[in-house]
Protein backbone atom coordinates (compact mmCIF):
# COMPACT_ATOMS: atom_id res chain seq x y z
CA UNK A 1 0.00 0.00 0.00
CA UNK A 2 1.75 3.24 -1.02
CA UNK A 3 1.92 5.30 2.33
CA UNK A 4 -0.57 8.48 1.02
CA UNK A 5 -3.23 5.56 0.91
CA UNK A 6 -1.46 4.68 4.90
CA UNK A 7 -2.02 7.66 6.07
CA UNK A 8 -5.62 8.26 4.85
CA UNK A 9 -6.35 5.06 6.44
CA UNK A 10 -4.30 5.43 9.84
CA UNK A 11 -7.37 8.34 10.33
CA UNK A 12 -9.70 5.86 10.12
CA UNK A 13 -9.38 3.22 13.00
CA UNK A 14 -5.57 3.16 14.39
CA UNK A 15 -6.20 7.32 15.20
CA UNK A 16 -9.73 7.58 14.62
CA UNK A 17 -10.23 10.95 16.28
CA UNK A 18 -13.50 10.04 18.03
CA UNK A 19 -12.89 7.02 19.21
CA UNK A 20 -9.29 6.68 19.89
CA UNK A 21 -8.17 10.14 20.52
CA UNK A 22 -11.45 11.24 21.67
CA UNK A 23 -10.74 14.90 20.59
CA UNK A 24 -13.60 17.04 19.49
CA UNK A 25 -15.92 16.20 21.47
CA UNK A 26 -18.32 19.00 21.36
CA UNK A 27 -19.34 18.81 18.18
CA UNK A 28 -19.51 15.27 17.90
CA UNK A 29 -21.91 15.24 21.18
CA UNK A 30 -23.76 18.38 20.03
CA UNK A 31 -24.36 18.01 16.31
CA UNK A 32 -25.35 14.07 15.92
CA UNK A 33 -28.75 14.40 16.71
CA UNK A 34 -29.56 12.66 13.15
CA UNK A 35 -27.56 10.87 10.68
CA UNK A 36 -27.39 13.86 8.15
CA UNK A 37 -26.69 16.10 10.78
CA UNK A 38 -23.54 14.29 11.72
CA UNK A 39 -22.50 13.69 8.59
CA UNK A 40 -22.33 17.81 7.15
CA UNK A 41 -20.74 18.54 10.88
CA UNK A 42 -17.91 15.93 9.93
CA UNK A 43 -17.42 17.55 6.08
CA UNK A 44 -17.53 20.88 7.52
CA UNK A 45 -14.42 19.60 10.14
CA UNK A 46 -12.88 18.12 6.80
CA UNK A 47 -12.91 21.08 4.60
CA UNK A 48 -11.03 22.98 7.43
CA UNK A 49 -8.65 20.50 8.21
CA UNK A 50 -7.76 19.27 4.84
CA UNK A 51 -7.31 23.15 3.99
CA UNK A 52 -5.21 24.69 7.18
CA UNK A 53 -3.11 21.14 7.11
CA UNK A 54 -2.06 22.43 3.57
CA UNK A 55 -1.76 26.27 4.28
CA UNK A 56 0.00 25.26 8.17
CA UNK A 57 2.46 22.68 6.07
CA UNK A 58 3.24 25.33 3.36
CA UNK A 59 4.22 28.17 5.45
CA UNK A 60 5.35 25.99 8.53
CA UNK A 61 9.34 26.19 7.65
CA UNK A 62 9.22 30.27 7.73
CA UNK A 63 7.04 30.62 10.80
CA UNK A 64 9.62 31.10 13.94
CA UNK A 65 9.13 28.71 16.60
CA UNK A 66 7.82 31.00 19.51
CA UNK A 67 4.79 32.37 17.62
CA UNK A 68 3.63 29.19 15.77
CA UNK A 69 0.63 28.69 17.80
CA UNK A 70 -1.13 32.09 17.20
CA UNK A 71 -0.27 31.99 13.43
CA UNK A 72 -1.92 28.38 13.23
CA UNK A 73 -4.64 29.97 15.11
CA UNK A 74 -5.03 32.29 12.60
CA UNK A 75 -4.60 30.17 9.58
CA UNK A 76 -7.27 27.93 10.90
CA UNK A 77 -9.59 30.30 11.58
CA UNK A 78 -9.69 32.09 8.50
CA UNK A 79 -10.82 28.91 7.36
CA UNK A 80 -13.44 28.52 9.24
CA UNK A 81 -14.91 31.74 8.60
CA UNK A 82 -14.32 31.19 4.82
CA UNK A 83 -16.73 27.95 5.58
CA UNK A 84 -18.98 30.32 7.51
CA UNK A 85 -19.35 32.90 4.97
CA UNK A 86 -19.64 29.76 1.96
CA UNK A 87 -21.98 27.69 4.23
CA UNK A 88 -24.24 31.05 5.21
CA UNK A 89 -24.35 31.89 1.20
CA UNK A 90 -24.69 28.19 -0.51
CA UNK A 91 -26.17 25.99 2.66
CA UNK A 92 -28.32 28.71 5.18
CA UNK A 93 -30.42 25.87 6.51
CA UNK A 94 -27.56 23.52 7.08
CA UNK A 95 -25.47 26.33 8.62
CA UNK A 96 -28.79 27.04 11.08
CA UNK A 97 -28.34 23.87 12.49
CA UNK A 98 -25.48 23.56 13.23
CA UNK A 99 -25.30 27.55 14.76
CA UNK A 100 -22.68 27.85 17.18
CA UNK A 101 -20.13 24.91 16.22
CA UNK A 102 -19.22 25.77 13.06
CA UNK A 103 -17.15 28.83 14.41
CA UNK A 104 -16.34 26.57 17.10
CA UNK A 105 -14.23 24.30 14.41
CA UNK A 106 -11.43 26.79 15.40
CA UNK A 107 -11.10 25.49 18.91
CA UNK A 108 -11.78 21.85 17.56
CA UNK A 109 -8.48 19.80 19.23
CA UNK A 110 -8.36 18.19 16.18
CA UNK A 111 -7.88 20.78 13.61
CA UNK A 112 -4.80 22.47 15.62
CA UNK A 113 -3.57 18.63 16.82
CA UNK A 114 -2.78 17.62 13.17
CA UNK A 115 -1.32 21.49 12.56
CA UNK A 116 1.08 20.52 15.28
CA UNK A 117 1.60 17.00 15.11
CA UNK A 118 1.87 16.44 11.56
CA UNK A 119 1.33 19.43 8.91
CA UNK A 120 4.28 21.36 10.79
CA UNK A 121 6.76 19.03 10.11
CA UNK A 122 5.50 16.84 6.86
CA UNK A 123 5.11 18.43 3.38
CA UNK A 124 1.72 19.75 1.33
CA UNK A 125 1.11 17.22 -0.15
CA UNK A 126 1.19 14.36 2.93
CA UNK A 127 -0.20 16.75 5.21
CA UNK A 128 -3.74 16.74 3.19
CA UNK A 129 -3.67 13.45 2.68
CA UNK A 130 -3.61 13.15 6.57
CA UNK A 131 -6.00 15.71 6.79
CA UNK A 132 -8.51 13.48 4.74
CA UNK A 133 -8.00 10.34 6.69
CA UNK A 134 -8.58 12.53 9.60
CA UNK A 135 -11.39 13.70 8.35
CA UNK A 136 -12.96 11.09 7.07
CA UNK A 137 -12.15 8.93 10.49
CA UNK A 138 -14.39 12.05 11.92
CA UNK A 139 -16.71 12.04 9.54
CA UNK A 140 -17.34 8.47 10.01
CA UNK A 141 -17.42 8.49 13.37
CA UNK A 142 -20.02 11.12 13.46
CA UNK A 143 -22.47 9.97 10.86
CA UNK A 144 -22.22 6.48 12.69
CA UNK A 145 -23.19 8.23 15.68
CA UNK A 146 -25.68 10.59 14.44
CA UNK A 147 -27.27 7.58 12.97
CA UNK A 148 -27.90 5.53 15.90
CA UNK A 149 -28.91 7.90 17.63
CA UNK A 150 -31.32 9.37 15.00
CA UNK A 151 -32.69 5.09 14.39
CA UNK A 152 -33.51 4.82 17.92
CA UNK A 153 -34.55 8.89 18.85
CA UNK A 154 -36.62 9.18 15.99
CA UNK A 155 -37.31 6.04 14.75
CA UNK A 156 -36.00 6.87 11.08
CA UNK A 157 -32.55 6.48 8.97
CA UNK A 158 -31.18 9.89 7.01
CA UNK A 159 -34.84 10.98 7.33
CA UNK A 160 -36.33 8.30 6.15
CA UNK A 161 -39.30 6.77 8.60
CA UNK A 162 -39.18 3.26 9.29
CA UNK A 163 -41.61 3.05 12.18
CA UNK A 164 -44.42 4.85 12.99
CA UNK A 165 -44.78 7.51 16.08
CA UNK A 166 -42.03 8.70 18.40
CA UNK A 167 -38.51 6.75 19.13
CA UNK A 168 -37.02 6.86 22.61
CA UNK A 169 -36.84 10.72 22.69
CA UNK A 170 -33.85 10.24 25.33
CA UNK A 171 -31.46 9.61 22.33
CA UNK A 172 -31.60 12.64 20.30
CA UNK A 173 -31.26 14.91 23.35
CA UNK A 174 -27.95 15.61 25.30
CA UNK A 175 -28.12 12.08 27.65
CA UNK A 176 -28.61 9.75 24.55
CA UNK A 177 -25.59 11.76 23.13
CA UNK A 178 -23.27 10.74 25.85
CA UNK A 179 -24.62 7.04 26.61
CA UNK A 180 -24.78 6.31 22.99
CA UNK A 181 -20.68 7.64 21.98
CA UNK A 182 -20.18 5.73 25.69
CA UNK A 183 -21.84 2.26 23.93
CA UNK A 184 -20.13 2.94 20.62
CA UNK A 185 -16.33 3.30 22.31
CA UNK A 186 -17.45 0.19 24.00
CA UNK A 187 -17.98 -1.54 20.81
CA UNK A 188 -15.15 0.35 18.98
CA UNK A 189 -12.73 -1.33 21.72
CA UNK A 190 -13.77 -4.82 21.68
CA UNK A 191 -13.28 -5.59 18.15
CA UNK A 192 -11.80 -3.10 16.15
CA UNK A 193 -9.06 -1.89 18.23
CA UNK A 194 -5.92 -3.92 18.04
CA UNK A 195 -2.86 -3.45 20.37
CA UNK B 1 12.48 22.74 11.37
CA UNK B 2 11.18 25.86 12.60
CA UNK B 3 12.77 29.00 11.61
CA UNK B 4 15.03 30.51 14.69
CA UNK B 5 12.97 33.33 16.29
CA UNK B 6 13.89 37.13 16.75
CA UNK B 7 11.52 39.92 17.58
CA UNK B 8 11.87 41.30 14.08
CA UNK B 9 10.59 37.74 12.58
CA UNK B 10 8.63 37.23 14.94
CA UNK B 11 6.34 40.58 14.43
CA UNK B 12 7.17 40.50 10.70
CA UNK B 13 5.15 36.65 10.44
CA UNK B 14 2.38 37.43 12.73
CA UNK B 15 1.64 40.62 10.96
CA UNK B 16 2.20 39.47 7.29
CA UNK B 17 -0.48 36.37 8.66
CA UNK B 18 -3.18 38.61 9.38
CA UNK B 19 -2.91 40.83 6.82
CA UNK B 20 -3.09 38.48 4.40
CA UNK B 21 -6.10 36.42 5.93
CA UNK B 22 -8.00 39.73 6.60
CA UNK B 23 -7.24 40.19 2.85
CA UNK B 24 -8.22 36.96 1.90
CA UNK B 25 -11.73 37.03 4.26
CA UNK B 26 -12.33 40.59 2.77
CA UNK B 27 -12.13 39.79 -0.22
CA UNK B 28 -14.65 36.52 0.41
CA UNK B 29 -16.74 38.61 2.60
CA UNK B 30 -17.34 40.96 -0.70
CA UNK B 31 -18.39 37.67 -2.82
CA UNK B 32 -20.87 35.86 -0.43
CA UNK B 33 -22.62 38.98 0.62
CA UNK B 34 -24.73 38.88 -2.44
CA UNK B 35 -25.70 35.36 -2.00
CA UNK B 36 -26.07 35.62 1.49
CA UNK B 37 -28.38 38.28 1.31
CA UNK B 38 -30.47 36.36 -1.51
CA UNK B 39 -30.38 33.03 0.37
CA UNK B 40 -31.90 35.30 3.31
CA UNK B 41 -34.66 37.37 1.66
CA UNK B 42 -35.31 33.70 -0.35
CA UNK B 43 -35.46 31.94 3.07
CA UNK B 44 -38.72 34.79 4.25
CA UNK B 45 -40.22 34.81 0.97
CA UNK B 46 -40.32 30.82 0.76
CA UNK B 47 -42.47 31.15 3.84
CA UNK B 48 -44.41 34.32 3.45
CA UNK B 49 -45.75 31.66 -0.30
CA UNK B 50 -46.59 29.35 1.82
CA UNK B 51 -49.31 31.04 4.49
CA UNK B 52 -51.02 33.49 1.96
CA UNK B 53 -53.29 32.97 -0.73
CA UNK B 54 -51.90 32.66 -4.54
CA UNK B 55 -50.14 36.47 -5.52
CA UNK B 56 -48.31 38.21 -7.93
CA UNK B 57 -45.84 40.20 -5.99
CA UNK B 58 -44.75 40.98 -2.13
CA UNK B 59 -44.43 44.12 -0.30
CA UNK B 60 -41.86 45.17 1.20
CA UNK B 61 -40.97 44.53 4.66
CA UNK B 62 -43.20 47.05 6.55
CA UNK B 63 -44.02 47.10 10.43
CA UNK B 64 -47.19 47.31 12.26
CA UNK B 65 -47.27 48.64 16.72
CA UNK B 66 -49.63 46.75 18.68
CA UNK B 67 -49.46 47.55 22.22
CA UNK B 68 -46.05 49.73 21.55
CA UNK B 69 -44.60 46.84 20.47
CA UNK B 70 -43.25 46.49 16.64
CA UNK B 71 -44.37 43.83 14.37
CA UNK B 72 -42.93 43.09 11.25
CA UNK B 73 -45.81 41.89 8.15
CA UNK B 74 -45.58 41.59 4.23
CA UNK B 75 -48.28 42.29 2.05
CA UNK B 76 -49.43 39.53 -0.80
CA UNK B 77 -50.71 41.96 -3.84
CA UNK B 78 -52.53 40.32 -7.00
CA UNK B 79 -52.37 43.23 -9.38
CA UNK B 80 -52.66 45.96 -7.01
CA UNK B 81 -55.28 44.61 -4.41
CA UNK B 82 -53.93 43.10 -1.55
CA UNK B 83 -55.26 39.11 -0.71
CA UNK B 84 -53.50 38.76 2.54
CA UNK B 85 -51.09 39.76 4.96
CA UNK B 86 -47.98 37.46 6.46
CA UNK B 87 -47.60 38.85 9.78
CA UNK B 88 -44.29 37.64 12.13
CA UNK B 89 -45.32 37.17 15.58
CA UNK B 90 -43.83 35.19 18.68
CA UNK B 91 -44.58 33.71 22.00
CA UNK B 92 -42.66 32.41 24.61
CA UNK B 93 -43.11 28.42 24.78
CA UNK B 94 -41.29 25.94 27.05
CA UNK B 95 -37.85 26.21 25.54
CA UNK B 96 -37.76 29.60 24.08
CA UNK B 97 -39.64 32.04 21.98
CA UNK B 98 -41.94 30.48 18.72
CA UNK B 99 -41.70 32.49 16.24
CA UNK B 100 -44.30 32.61 13.37
CA UNK B 101 -45.07 33.82 10.29
CA UNK B 102 -49.09 33.92 10.17
CA UNK B 103 -50.70 34.47 6.96
CA UNK B 104 -54.04 35.92 6.86
CA UNK B 105 -56.91 37.27 4.42
CA UNK B 106 -58.31 40.43 3.65
CA UNK B 107 -61.46 38.61 5.64
CA UNK B 108 -59.61 38.43 9.12
CA UNK B 109 -59.53 34.49 8.35
CA UNK B 110 -56.12 32.54 8.83
CA UNK B 111 -55.45 31.09 5.38
CA UNK B 112 -51.65 28.89 7.39
CA UNK B 113 -49.23 29.72 9.91
CA UNK B 114 -45.47 28.59 9.21
CA UNK B 115 -42.61 28.10 12.47
CA UNK B 116 -40.04 30.71 11.88
CA UNK B 117 -37.76 29.56 14.47
CA UNK B 118 -38.25 27.64 17.95
CA UNK B 119 -36.46 25.63 20.57
CA UNK B 120 -39.09 23.63 22.12
CA UNK B 121 -38.19 19.96 23.08
CA UNK B 122 -37.36 17.53 20.00
CA UNK B 123 -40.30 14.74 19.91
CA UNK B 124 -42.85 16.94 22.07
CA UNK B 125 -42.74 20.44 21.39
CA UNK B 126 -41.20 20.25 18.26
CA UNK B 127 -43.96 18.50 16.55
CA UNK B 128 -45.33 21.77 16.05
CA UNK B 129 -43.28 21.69 12.90
CA UNK B 130 -44.33 18.82 11.93
CA UNK B 131 -47.79 17.16 13.78
CA UNK B 132 -50.11 17.23 10.42
CA UNK B 133 -53.08 17.48 13.02
CA UNK B 134 -51.98 20.28 14.34
CA UNK B 135 -50.68 22.07 11.36
CA UNK B 136 -53.56 21.81 9.18
CA UNK B 137 -56.37 22.60 11.97
CA UNK B 138 -54.51 26.43 11.05
CA UNK B 139 -55.94 26.32 7.65
CA UNK B 140 -58.68 28.30 7.30
CA UNK B 141 -59.65 29.38 10.92
CA UNK B 142 -61.84 32.22 11.28
CA UNK B 143 -61.44 33.60 14.33
CA UNK B 144 -64.68 35.38 14.13
CA UNK B 145 -66.05 31.92 14.71
CA UNK B 146 -63.75 30.16 16.44
CA UNK B 147 -61.85 30.28 19.58
CA UNK B 148 -58.81 31.26 19.45
CA UNK B 149 -57.33 29.25 22.73
CA UNK B 150 -56.14 25.80 23.36
CA UNK B 151 -59.54 23.13 24.24
CA UNK B 152 -58.16 22.84 27.68
CA UNK B 153 -58.43 26.32 27.94
CA UNK B 154 -62.21 26.23 26.77
CA UNK B 155 -61.26 26.72 23.05
CA UNK B 156 -60.94 25.41 19.96
CA UNK B 157 -57.79 24.54 19.16
CA UNK B 158 -55.94 21.16 19.31
CA UNK B 159 -53.77 20.77 21.41
CA UNK B 160 -50.16 18.52 20.48
CA UNK B 161 -50.22 15.61 22.66
CA UNK B 162 -48.26 16.21 25.95
CA UNK B 163 -47.34 19.53 24.65
CA UNK B 164 -50.03 21.97 25.89
CA UNK B 165 -47.11 24.47 26.69
CA UNK B 166 -45.81 24.80 23.37
CA UNK B 167 -49.61 24.50 22.12
CA UNK B 168 -50.72 27.67 24.04
CA UNK B 169 -47.57 29.43 22.73
CA UNK B 170 -48.35 29.10 19.36
CA UNK B 171 -51.98 29.80 20.06
CA UNK B 172 -50.99 33.04 21.36
CA UNK B 173 -48.60 33.90 18.88
CA UNK B 174 -52.05 33.57 16.29
CA UNK B 175 -53.90 35.64 18.34
CA UNK B 176 -51.27 38.14 18.05
CA UNK B 177 -50.89 37.88 14.45
CA UNK B 178 -54.73 38.59 13.91
CA UNK B 179 -55.01 41.33 16.66
CA UNK B 180 -52.02 42.70 14.22
CA UNK B 181 -54.24 42.11 11.68
CA UNK B 182 -57.28 43.63 13.32
CA UNK B 183 -54.97 47.00 13.85
CA UNK B 184 -54.16 46.77 10.11
CA UNK B 185 -57.81 46.76 9.12
CA UNK B 186 -58.99 49.69 11.14
CA UNK B 187 -56.03 52.06 10.49
CA UNK B 188 -57.54 51.34 6.04
CA UNK C 1 -35.23 39.28 38.76
CA UNK C 2 -33.91 39.20 35.40
CA UNK C 3 -30.43 38.73 36.08
CA UNK C 4 -31.48 36.25 39.17
CA UNK C 5 -33.37 34.07 36.05
CA UNK C 6 -29.96 34.36 34.20
CA UNK C 7 -27.99 32.80 36.66
CA UNK C 8 -30.49 29.57 37.52
CA UNK C 9 -30.98 29.24 33.57
CA UNK C 10 -27.47 29.22 32.66
CA UNK C 11 -26.29 27.13 35.94
CA UNK C 12 -29.27 24.71 35.78
CA UNK C 13 -31.42 24.72 32.85
CA UNK C 14 -29.01 25.36 30.38
CA UNK C 15 -26.27 23.96 31.66
CA UNK C 16 -23.27 24.40 29.69
CA UNK C 17 -21.65 20.99 29.75
CA UNK C 18 -24.78 18.96 30.13
CA UNK C 19 -27.22 20.81 27.91
CA UNK C 20 -24.79 22.54 25.40
CA UNK C 21 -22.10 20.27 25.16
CA UNK C 22 -19.41 22.88 25.35
CA UNK C 23 -15.99 22.49 26.88
CA UNK C 24 -16.01 18.24 27.10
CA UNK C 25 -12.65 17.58 25.95
CA UNK C 26 -11.38 19.11 29.35
CA UNK C 27 -14.20 18.09 31.03
CA UNK C 28 -13.52 14.54 30.35
CA UNK C 29 -9.85 14.95 30.55
CA UNK C 30 -9.42 16.63 34.16
CA UNK C 31 -12.17 15.17 35.79
CA UNK C 32 -10.29 12.16 37.79
CA UNK C 33 -9.66 14.04 40.66
CA UNK C 34 -11.58 16.44 42.96
CA UNK C 35 -8.68 18.68 43.75
CA UNK C 36 -7.89 19.18 40.01
CA UNK C 37 -11.64 19.75 39.23
CA UNK C 38 -11.73 22.42 41.57
CA UNK C 39 -8.81 24.38 40.27
CA UNK C 40 -9.78 23.76 36.47
CA UNK C 41 -13.05 24.99 37.05
CA UNK C 42 -12.05 28.15 38.76
CA UNK C 43 -9.77 29.02 35.76
CA UNK C 44 -12.54 28.51 33.61
CA UNK C 45 -14.70 30.91 35.59
CA UNK C 46 -11.83 33.51 35.75
CA UNK C 47 -11.24 33.38 32.35
CA UNK C 48 -14.38 33.29 30.98
CA UNK C 49 -15.80 36.26 32.60
CA UNK C 50 -12.87 37.86 31.58
CA UNK C 51 -12.65 36.66 28.21
CA UNK C 52 -16.59 37.50 27.67
CA UNK C 53 -15.72 40.91 28.93
CA UNK C 54 -13.46 42.06 26.53
CA UNK C 55 -14.64 40.52 23.19
CA UNK C 56 -17.83 42.04 24.54
CA UNK C 57 -16.40 45.45 24.65
CA UNK C 58 -14.41 45.07 20.83
CA UNK C 59 -17.49 43.75 19.36
CA UNK C 60 -19.31 46.83 20.08
CA UNK C 61 -16.78 49.47 20.01
CA UNK C 62 -14.49 47.44 16.86
CA UNK C 63 -16.32 45.00 14.54
CA UNK C 64 -19.68 46.46 14.69
CA UNK C 65 -19.12 50.07 14.11
CA UNK C 66 -16.38 48.99 11.09
CA UNK C 67 -18.45 46.70 10.02
CA UNK C 68 -16.75 43.57 10.49
CA UNK C 69 -18.69 41.24 12.28
CA UNK C 70 -17.23 38.37 10.16
CA UNK C 71 -14.12 38.81 11.34
CA UNK C 72 -15.94 37.33 14.95
CA UNK C 73 -14.22 34.19 15.15
CA UNK C 74 -11.31 35.02 14.28
CA UNK C 75 -10.85 38.35 17.10
CA UNK C 76 -12.28 36.53 19.42
CA UNK C 77 -9.94 33.31 19.37
CA UNK C 78 -6.99 35.59 19.06
CA UNK C 79 -8.24 38.24 22.35
CA UNK C 80 -8.92 34.79 24.13
CA UNK C 81 -5.11 33.10 23.40
CA UNK C 82 -3.38 36.62 23.90
CA UNK C 83 -6.13 36.79 27.36
CA UNK C 84 -4.95 33.54 28.46
CA UNK C 85 -1.20 34.27 28.59
CA UNK C 86 -1.83 37.67 29.92
CA UNK C 87 -3.28 36.10 32.84
CA UNK C 88 -1.13 33.44 33.01
CA UNK C 89 2.02 35.92 33.42
CA UNK C 90 0.50 38.11 36.00
CA UNK C 91 -0.64 35.37 38.04
CA UNK C 92 2.79 33.85 38.07
CA UNK C 93 4.08 37.25 38.98
CA UNK C 94 1.73 38.40 41.73
CA UNK C 95 0.06 35.59 43.04
CA UNK C 96 2.72 32.18 43.19
CA UNK C 97 -0.16 30.15 45.16
CA UNK C 98 -2.75 30.90 42.60
CA UNK C 99 -0.53 30.27 39.88
CA UNK C 100 0.34 26.96 41.72
CA UNK C 101 -3.17 26.04 41.65
CA UNK C 102 -4.40 27.04 38.53
CA UNK C 103 -1.29 27.30 36.25
CA UNK C 104 -1.41 23.94 34.23
CA UNK C 105 -4.59 24.44 33.53
CA UNK C 106 -4.39 28.26 31.80
CA UNK C 107 -2.81 26.74 28.43
CA UNK C 108 -5.87 24.24 28.25
CA UNK C 109 -8.24 26.72 28.29
CA UNK C 110 -7.33 28.02 25.01
CA UNK C 111 -8.75 25.57 23.34
CA UNK C 112 -11.86 25.12 25.65
CA UNK C 113 -14.58 25.86 23.76
CA UNK C 114 -16.77 27.07 26.12
CA UNK C 115 -14.80 30.23 26.48
CA UNK C 116 -15.13 30.95 22.54
CA UNK C 117 -18.76 29.62 22.55
CA UNK C 118 -19.79 31.91 25.62
CA UNK C 119 -17.98 34.66 23.98
CA UNK C 120 -19.90 34.07 20.49
CA UNK C 121 -23.21 33.34 22.20
CA UNK C 122 -23.51 36.54 23.67
CA UNK C 123 -22.90 38.41 20.87
CA UNK C 124 -24.88 36.70 18.09
CA UNK C 125 -27.92 35.55 20.44
CA UNK C 126 -30.37 36.67 21.47
CA UNK C 127 -32.18 35.84 24.67
CA UNK C 128 -35.54 35.55 26.73
CA UNK C 129 -35.41 35.39 30.16
CA UNK C 130 -38.95 35.91 31.17
CA UNK C 131 -39.68 38.97 28.53
CA UNK C 132 -38.77 39.84 25.56
CA UNK C 133 -36.09 38.24 23.22
CA UNK C 134 -33.14 40.63 23.16
CA UNK C 135 -29.45 41.05 22.88
CA UNK C 136 -27.55 40.90 26.10
CA UNK C 137 -26.45 44.34 27.67
CA UNK C 138 -23.16 43.96 29.42
CA UNK C 139 -23.86 43.55 32.60
CA UNK C 140 -26.50 41.09 31.56
CA UNK C 141 -23.65 39.19 29.33
CA UNK C 142 -21.25 39.06 32.51
CA UNK C 143 -23.54 37.95 34.73
CA UNK C 144 -24.23 35.40 32.03
CA UNK C 145 -20.53 34.55 31.54
CA UNK C 146 -20.42 34.21 35.31
CA UNK C 147 -22.78 31.78 35.91
CA UNK C 148 -22.41 29.91 33.09
CA UNK C 149 -18.60 29.00 34.20
CA UNK C 150 -20.15 28.30 37.62
CA UNK C 151 -22.50 25.58 35.82
CA UNK C 152 -19.56 24.58 34.70
CA UNK C 153 -17.51 23.91 37.86
CA UNK C 154 -20.97 22.61 39.11
CA UNK C 155 -20.96 19.61 36.48
CA UNK C 156 -17.43 19.44 36.66
CA UNK C 157 -17.42 18.72 40.49
CA UNK C 158 -20.38 16.44 40.57
CA UNK C 159 -18.86 14.37 38.01
CA UNK C 160 -15.55 14.63 38.98
CA UNK C 161 -17.06 12.97 42.63
CA UNK C 162 -18.79 10.69 41.10
CA UNK C 163 -15.75 9.77 39.05
CA UNK C 164 -13.40 8.62 42.21
CA UNK C 165 -16.03 6.17 43.52
CA UNK C 166 -16.24 5.15 40.11
CA UNK C 167 -12.58 4.43 39.94
CA UNK C 168 -12.93 1.86 43.01
CA UNK C 169 -15.50 0.13 41.58
CA UNK C 170 -14.92 -2.79 39.00
CA UNK C 171 -16.72 -2.47 35.49
CA UNK C 172 -16.25 -4.70 32.66
CA UNK C 173 -13.04 -4.01 30.66
CA UNK C 174 -14.13 -2.45 27.17
CA UNK C 175 -15.87 0.02 29.65
CA UNK C 176 -13.14 1.15 31.67
CA UNK C 177 -12.10 4.91 31.09
CA UNK C 178 -13.54 6.87 28.69
CA UNK C 179 -16.40 5.16 27.60
CA UNK C 180 -17.90 4.32 31.65
CA UNK C 181 -17.60 8.21 32.59
CA UNK C 182 -19.24 8.95 29.22
CA UNK C 183 -22.26 6.71 29.85
CA UNK C 184 -21.88 8.41 33.96
CA UNK C 185 -22.48 11.95 32.15
CA UNK C 186 -25.61 10.75 30.03
CA UNK C 187 -26.97 9.98 33.53
CA UNK C 188 -26.14 12.93 35.22
CA UNK C 189 -27.61 14.92 31.75
CA UNK C 190 -30.65 13.15 32.84
CA UNK C 191 -30.79 14.68 35.83
CA UNK C 192 -30.32 17.92 35.22
CA UNK C 193 -32.87 17.59 31.92
CA UNK C 194 -35.33 17.60 35.17
CA UNK C 195 -34.41 21.30 35.15
CA UNK C 196 -36.02 22.61 31.76
CA UNK C 197 -38.85 24.06 31.07
CA UNK C 198 -38.27 25.78 34.49
CA UNK C 199 -37.53 29.68 32.89
CA UNK C 200 -38.95 30.51 30.41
Amino acid sequence: MSSKARLILDGFVKNNPTFVLLLGMCPTLATTTSAVNGLSMGLATLFVLVLSNMAISAIAPIVPDKVHIPVYIVVIATFVTLLQLLMQAYTPAVYETLGLFIPLIVVNCIVLGRAEAFASRNGVIASAADGLGVGLGFTLALTVLGAVREILGSGSIFGWKFISGDGMLAFVMAPGAFICLGYLMVLFNKYLKKE
Amino acid sequence: MAAKSSLINMVAVLSLTCLLCSAILGGAYALTKEPIEKAAADKTSRSIALVVPEFDSLSEEKAATLDGKEYKYYEALKGDAPVGYAIVSSAGGFGGDIVLMVGIDTAGVVCNTSVLSHSETPGLGAKCTSDEGFMAQWKGFDPSVKILSVKKDGGDVDAITASTITSRAYTEAVKTAVEVFKSLRDEQ
Amino acid sequence: MEYFLIIISAIFVNNIVLAQFLGICPFLGVSNKLSTATGMSGAVCFVITLATLVTYLINKFLLVPLHIEFLQTIAFILVIAALVQMVEIVLKKTSPSLYSALGIFLPLITTNCAVLGVALNVVTKQFTFGGEAHFLNLGESLVYAFATSLGYGLAMIIFAGIREHLSLSEVPKSFKGVPIALVTVGILAMAFMGFSGMVK
